[in-house]
């Protein structure tokens, strides 16, 4: 079979934006889904393989055909999980699909990394770019495990340059997916910080899907940054989504936070309003010129989308 | 608001060029209605209460340009009014961008104010996009350390920074040296507060003995002079080493401190 056509292994693959990839990608390339959780309304076509990671059986899967590209997105973020589990399998379990891309000599990995790696900080350059210092965990260390891989994924580009690897650094992505900016955007009434209006990114989840699927393309290798439509302030965003709104000052808000967080009434770590603080927002010029990326979502579309529930 | 400064305003206003993207602001955040209200107030307190006469405003060329100026006087009112003249007495009329501390951006409603109104976080990057973008981008080399002057060493210039330098070789950008008169006396400055600054993380904390006056924390209403010179060239690399680099921040600090003195000595007084 010719480069371009063979199977893709997609990690995470029953998470949201996984299942919005393995839906795009199925009906041109046989894709094997792996991920420990279920996947009920998945695709006759598509095979799904029910494995944790980090066990033994995932080289099965590798074994018995050959795989054209890995795609991982199964990178843990849960604010609630304990290190350890983070560690585990982040790390630990990112590390074994290396060993089996290397053993298995698949010519393309492909990671989905985050633009919050970079870290919003008071003395960000307004757009970062590939080069710009991973410095999410000087003031969240809780997302030092993300910036392992991100930098793992670095290691395996000079170790195995016979395999073509891409890390993808897409800024918030907003949609159906449950992540923080998402379900921040999804909050009954959004807070924001009193005297803070940080200029911000976010990138519809198709336009994420569209670019991972850019990636696969035979010869692409390197770190891109994502971003979508143009940047705007939080307060725009707000406002598009014709919410209440209400300003609290950081000290307080970064107390009660705290507070609310011990008590598990908020899924949102104290240490992440940094985000609606300082500008983390990102140069996507790579992308634009190397794999040809181009949001076809507009800002509005993408803002809007966060209220659609499920498909 | 802006019928005070009649319809010149207005007009220049319509004239001058922002880089708004299909999100209504530009990429640094400048938002047009902010930067009215923004322009306006500058303008007044140019015309009306600094009453600045400008000099040389022919001397600015359209397209990127680096301004360069002495910076004085606790409060960056020099920066304003320098935005000022840019936008009033330039011809074509343009938006200055300025470069603000990083420590700025911890505070509330300052880094949003500055965002709106086109105020960009210094660091080389942001420089680099923006004269990128044929912005005209303000610069105080001596930063700091110029602005927190205690009032015997004014008009001295201290020691300029490199990196304008290296950065207007890199884009080739020419620059256009800027003196500022009247900036120093606005606030009488007789020592500087180490201690206290260091605890709120303050770059600096001028003792001002003003501020025990009635109106005390507005500036003293001096008359600003702004004397713009004739833009300078330099060719060469940007990655030089410092004592190359210098040589050339050397010319543009001469430049500034010989218009200094000139316009020291022009000026008959101090508030009129």
């Amino acid at each position: 079979m010719d480069r371009g056509e063979g199977t893709i292994l997609v990690t995470g693959a029953c998470g949201r934006l996984g299942k919005h990839l393995v839906r795009t990608l199925h009906r041109r390339r046989r894709v094997i889904a792996v991920d420990r959780r279920p996947f009920p309304d998945k695709p006759k076509d598509v095979v799904h393989e029910c494995v944790d990671i980090r066990r033994k059986k995932l080289k099965d899967v590798f074994r018995a055909e050959p795989i054209e590209a890995v795609m991982h997105l199964g990178v843990m973020h849960d604010p609630r999980a304990s290190q350890d589990e983070h560690h585990a399998w982040n790390v630990a379990g990112f590390q074994k699909l290396f060993d089996y891309v290397e053993q298995f000599r698949v010519p393309k990995l492909v990671v989905l990394s985050s633009a919050n790696v970079y870290g919003p900080q008071p003395h960000n350059a307004q757009f970062l770019d590939e080069s710009a210092p991973l410095l999410a965990s000087a003031r969240f260390s809780e997302i030092r495990d993300l910036i392992e891989v991100d930098m793992l994924t670095q290691g395996f580009f000079w170790k195995h340059p016979q395999t073509e690897t891409v890390i993808l650094r897409p800024v918030h992505i907003l949609g159906t997916v449950h992540n923080a900016a998402s379900n921040f955007l999804r909050l009954p009434t959004i807070p924001t910080l009193m005297g803070f209006d940080p200029m911000v990114q976010v990138v519809h989840e198709s336009d994420v899907v569209r670019a991972l699927e850019q990636t696969l393309t035979p010869g692409k290798r390197g770190i891109y940054n994502l971003a979508g439509p143009e940047p705007l302030p939080l307060s725009h965003i707000v406002k598009l989504l014709g919410r209440p709104n209400i300003a609290v000052p950081y000290m307080l808000s970064k107390a009660v936070l705290k507070r609310l967080w011990n008590l598990r009434l908020t899924t949102f770590p104290a240490p992440e309003l940094d985000h609606i603080r300082f500008v983390c927002m990102v140069d996507d010029k790579r992308a634009r010129d190397e794999l040809g990326y181009m949001p076809a979502m507009s800002i509005e579309e993408t803002v809007r989308s966060v209220d659609f529930g499920r498909w | 608001m802006t019928a005070k400064l009649g319809e010149e305003f207005n007009d220049r206003l319509s004239r001058v060029p922002l880089n708004l993207t299909s999100t209504g602001v530009d990429p640094f955040g400048l938002d047009p209605q902010w930067t009215k209200y923004a322009l306006a107030s500058v303008a007044f307190l140019h015309r009306h209460y600094f009453r600045s006469e400008v000099f040389g405003a022919e001397n600015l060329p359209t397209g990127r340009v680096l301004v360069v100026a002495n910076h004085s006087g606790q409060l960056p009112f020099d920066a304003t009014l320098i935005g000022a003249a840019l936008f009033m007495d330039v011809e074509p009329p343009r938006f200055m961008r300025a470069m603000v501390e990083k420590w700025t951006q911890t505070l509330p409603f300052v880094s949003l104010l500055f965002s709106r109104i086109g105020q960009v976080v210094g660091v080389p990057e942001n420089a680099r996009m923006l004269l990128e973008n044929d912005e005209a981008l303000l610069v105080f080399p001596e930063g700091a350390r110029g602005i927190s002057k205690t009032f015997d060493k004014r008009y001295q210039l201290v020691d300029f920074g490199l990196g304008f330098m290296r950065l207007a070789l890199e884009t080739n950008t020419p620059i256009v040296p800027v003196a500022v008169i009247g900036g120093e006396e606005q606030y009488v400055s007789v020592g500087n507060f180490e201690a206290l600054a260091k605890f709120l993380r303050m770059p600096f904390l001028p003792i001002l003995p003003q501020l025990a006056l009635p109106f005390g924390a507005l500036p003293l209403p001096t008359r600003y002079r702004i004397y713009f010179g004739e833009p300078m060239r330099f060719s060469g690399d940007p990655d030089d080493d410092d004592a190359i680099i210098e040589e050339k921040v050397f010319v543009v600090r001469a430049a500034i401190q010989a218009m200094v003195h000139r316009g020291l000595n022009a000026r008959k007084s101090i508030f009129f």
